[in-house]
């Protein structure tokens, strides 16, 4: 079974056509593999279908906007891994 | 359709907000400047404006899903076909449900039909915003109305 972080890695691979050896646990989606809203809605849209679940991202983007939290914190891709892990545990519980 | 308007929808005969789908129906003009361009003496229904078409069926579906309280904005189209021809004074029957209502976007499956022959199909996203004032929502109600959108209370589900 894969980890979560390589079925998001996959996910923005094929979806943005991003090298998937280029995409790693420390990698920022927006800084550094230049993902933008747009195809992110496409990679949200993917994850939220492989995991079950709906990532919050406006709740996310609001916190960010009011310097509750910083975007490495969802967008760096081993947090985001734990975030999307969290919420299917919370989806189990 | 009032193409003058960019008013593509005539009606709203079903909204299934159990389902998430909605139907829709709209008359190709016999007349408008568009045909004039597209194209001298082969009038033809252009392709952007049938998925303009698709796009507000979902968007009435969306904007009804959330209760009239955000508004959706076309995002992207994905694999969009247009299979055939659609000429003036034709009628169109638009269907559209929800594939996933997702954090600040919708996914949409939407296709034309005409007579029961496929037209056109697409993919759709459309972002969920606020409405940007209350000028554009009191706007997007009158429309609703006009094009007999059922209020939330008394749509299917």
């Amino acid at each position: 079974m894969s980890s979560t972080f390589d079925t998001i890695a996959n996910i923005i691979a094929e979806t943005c056509d991003i090298p998937r050896d280029s995409i790693t646990p420390e990698s920022h989606a927006i800084n550094d593999l230049g993902i933008d809203s747009l195809d992110f809605l496409d990679i949200a849209f993917a994850i939220d279908k492989a995991f079950g679940i709906k990532l919050p991202l406006e709740q996310w983007t609001q916190e960010v906007n009011d310097g509750k939290a910083t975007t490495d914190q969802y967008f760096v891709l081993k947090n985001l891994a734990a975030r999307i892990d969290e919420l299917v545990a919370a989806k189990g519980a | 359709m009032r193409l003058e308007y960019f008013q593509l929808i005539d009606r709203v005969t079903d909204l299934n907000l159990a389902d998430r789908t909605i139907r829709t129906e709209a008359t190709v003009p016999q007349d408008s400047t568009v045909f004039e361009g597209h194209f001298p003496g082969y009038p033809l229904m252009p392709g952007v404006l049938l998925v303009e078409t698709m796009a507000q069926s979902s968007g009435w579906l969306v904007v009804a899903v959330n209760k009239f309280e955000r508004m959706p904005f076309l995002a992207a189209v994905k694999d969009a076909k247009f299979r055939t021809f659609v000429l003036p004074g034709q009628v169109l029957q638009v269907t559209a449900s929800v594939e996933h209502d997702g954090s600040g976007y919708a996914i949409t499956n939407a296709k034309i039909t005409s007579a029961g022959k496929p037209i056109c199909d697409a993919t759709l996203t459309l972002r969920v915003m606020p409405f940007p004032n209350g000028e554009i929502r009191q706007h997007m109600c009158d429309q609703a109305a006009r094009l007999g959108v059922p209020s939330v209370e008394t749509a299917h589900g």
